[in-house]
């Protein structure tokens, strides 16, 4: 069975960590990928870029609505993902607008952190 | 450049949709993720099992539901395939995160 | 005596006014912008006590100066700001006399906004904040862009019009026509991004159909004499006339060939009609002029019951000739099935296939799925119709499209 798990990190906290820290950080998460990826369970992972590159497009009747920013509305839930390759983020967002489920909830933009 | 689009609807209102209603949405979802393979530029895509079935884990504790703090934000994700819940929770209390922050663990629709 | 509401009217009526005046001469309309958004909380300050002014915009435009002057003091460049903020001063006195209007610099400003050393991209949106005042947000809305990277880009572009030394000028005879063009190009961009809430049921958003007409009549009243403006004025006013034919009393997307013609507006086709046959009495035709004598000829059905699709061929003939667009070569290839019949349209449709541009424009997909259905070839329009759906990111002309990919199967059940 498929499962996916959704990390979440207090991010000033995580910028803001002692360069030591963060190194231990970097390698403890490389291990555990490389882990994962030995027991057979791995299929994907990504980390992704912080909440102030985020963007939320929303499209309910045609009125598209693209705001700076993470989701944050309390009545909606997350129910699937897409992760796409876009020459840029005008690109992703046009991709976002087209999703039917913009039309009915939010879809949060988020570039994947490059290595 | 990868970009993550995370697709969030309110789980309630999308179950009480009629089936007729529910049909077409699921057609227009299957037309676009054709279109972006088209494109070449679909890279991966998941529909997730509802909140219901999520559980979080923190530092050491399982809680049943989906994670629901203002004060972290989401980092980064991995999918997996294991046999059961007990496996992928597993997985998630070793994530060198779950200590500091919270690991949520979703069944993915397969 | 509602001071907000007044001065609320004011700032429509007149922020563009405001700010192409004070733009015009200090070239910075990022300074005006700051300077009069400060003047017009003053006046929300101090009318309330004082009274409305006799003359608002020569108040609004007095304090703006002196804020132009104190900012100028704060980077310490006084030099080069002195001279214009003092003949500013010299034109205000006169207009808080009474004694004459403030000029309207729109028209220059339009065409600062819409230099050829503007990227292409943000002429639009600097119109409509320079012009209409919208915020980067609502902008980046409308133009699917990040809010915050709008913002950038317009810091960037009128940053470019001060440093580059951008005129606010209306051009010469002999580059007019072009730089014309391009002013029409970026309301027409406004114009249709509007496009896609036809029913403006956001009471709350501005309407960028209606925006993108305000601009157009902006630019016809200032430049009577320039056929493509009245061409652009009259095309809007034409896709206008239709707004509420687009849609069925269940809010589902209607098609131009279904559409009821007694839903058009009849008033504004007569000006549209009014407008179209001024222009053309100016023997300059032009991409806006031939675009709108399209529309014309669809809502000649209103009159005759029929649609005049050799007519409409012609045209098209001739704006591919002068635009070579490839948006124009799939509407020349829709009005050719038209008269010569579903093959002959997709033979007109073939050559474009391999053009890139085309993979991701749903209208392409539409039109070819429409064609290949009424060719027979029921397979091949379900697949063109699902690469439409997949690209369409209007719910209603979605809805519609896959309307029509269920006919498709009512009428050759054993597709998959």
């Amino acid at each position: 069975m498929q499962y996916l798990l959704l990390i979440y990190t207090n991010e000033k906290a995580m910028l803001s960590a002692p360069k030591e820290a963060a190194s231990q950080m970097m390698g403890a998460y490389a291990a555990y990928t490389e882990a994962m990826k030995n027991s057979g369970a791995w299929l994907a992972s990504n980390r992704l870029r912080p909440t102030t590159e985020a963007t939320t497009v929303r499209n309910p009747d045609g009125r598209k609505s693209v705001l700076n920013g993470p989701f944050a509305e309390t009545k909606e839930q997350l129910a699937g993902f897409y992760l796409i390759e876009a020459p840029d983020l005008d690109g992703a967002l046009s991709w976002a607008a087209r999703c039917p489920g913009a039309a009915h909830g939010s879809i949060e933009v988020r570039p994947v952190w490059t290595v | 450049m990868q970009v993550l689009l995370l697709m969030y609807q309110d789980e309630k209102a999308m179950q009480k949709l009629p089936r007729e209603e529910y049909g077409k949405l699921h057609g227009a979802f299957m037309a676009y993720v054709d279109a972006l393979k088209k494109a070449r530029a679909l890279v991966g895509n998941h529909g997730l099992r509802p909140t219901s079935e999520a559980r979080t884990v923190r530092k050491d504790a399982v809680l049943d539901g989906p994670f629901a703090e203002t004060k972290e934000q989401l980092a980064g994700y991995f999918l997996l395939e294991v046999p059961d819940m007990e496996a992928a929770l597993g997985w998630a209390k070793r994530h060198p995160s779950a200590p500091y922050g919270a690991v949520e663990v979703r069944p993915v629709w397969t | 005596m509602d001071v907000a509401a007044t001065a609320e009217a004011v700032a429509r009526a007149s922020y563009g006014k405001l700010v192409a005046f004070l733009a015009a001469r200090t070239r910075d309309v990022a300074a005006a912008e700051d300077a009069l958004a400060e003047a017009f909380a003053a006046a929300l300050a101090e009318w309330p006590a004082k009274g409305i002014p006799r003359t608002p915009e020569a108040w609004l435009l007095t304090v703006a100066r002196r804020k132009l002057i104190d900012a100028a003091r704060r980077r310490q460049t006084s030099v080069e700001a002195e001279p214009t903020l003092v003949l500013i001063a010299d034109e205000l006195v006169d207009a808080a006399d009474g004694d004459a209007p403030i000029p309207d610099e729109r028209l220059r400003l339009m065409f600062a906004c819409a230099h050829p050393a503007i990227d292409a991209g943000v002429r639009a949106p600097l119109m409509l904040q320079a012009v209409l005042g919208f915020d980067a947000a609502a902008i980046g809305s409308a133009f699917l862009v990040a809010p915050a990277t709008m913002g950038q880009r317009l810091v960037r572009a009128k940053a470019r019009i001060r440093d580059a030394g951008i005129p606010f000028r209306v051009p010469e005879a002999h580059e007019l026509a072009e730089r014309l063009d391009a002013v029409l190009e970026a309301i027409y961009a406004v114009f249709t991004e509007g496009w896609a809430d036809p029913a403006g049921t956001q009471p709350s958003s501005r309407n960028l159909a209606e925006e993108g007409i305000w601009l157009g009549r902006l630019i016809a009243t200032l430049l009577p004499e320039a056929p493509e403006a009245l061409g652009l004025l009259a095309l809007m006013l034409h896709a206008d006339a239709r707004r509420h034919a687009r849609r069925s009393a269940a809010g589902e997307f209607v098609p131009l060939a279904a559409q009821d013609p007694a839903r058009w507006d009849r008033a504004l086709i007569d000006e549209a009609e009014a407008l179209l046959l001024r222009a053309s009495a100016m023997r300059a035709p032009g991409r806006f002029q031939l675009e709108a004598a399209v529309q014309s000829a669809h809502a000649a059905r209103r009159l005759t019951g029929k649609t005049d699709w050799s007519a409409i061929v012609q045209l098209y003939d001739a704006l591919l000739a002068i635009t070579g667009s490839v948006v124009v070569a799939i509407n020349r290839a829709v009005a050719i099935a038209e008269t010569r019949g579903a093959a002959a349209g997709l033979a007109e449709l073939e050559p474009l296939a391999d053009d890139a541009r085309l993979a991701q424009y749903q209208p392409y997909w539409a039109a070819r799925a429409a064609l290949l259905a009424r060719a027979g070839n029921a397979a091949a329009a379900a697949a063109a119709y699902q690469r439409a759906i997949g690209l369409e990111s209007d719910p209603a002309l979605r809805a519609f499209l896959q309307r029509e990919l269920l006919h498709l199967h009512d009428v050759q059940p054993d597709l998959t």
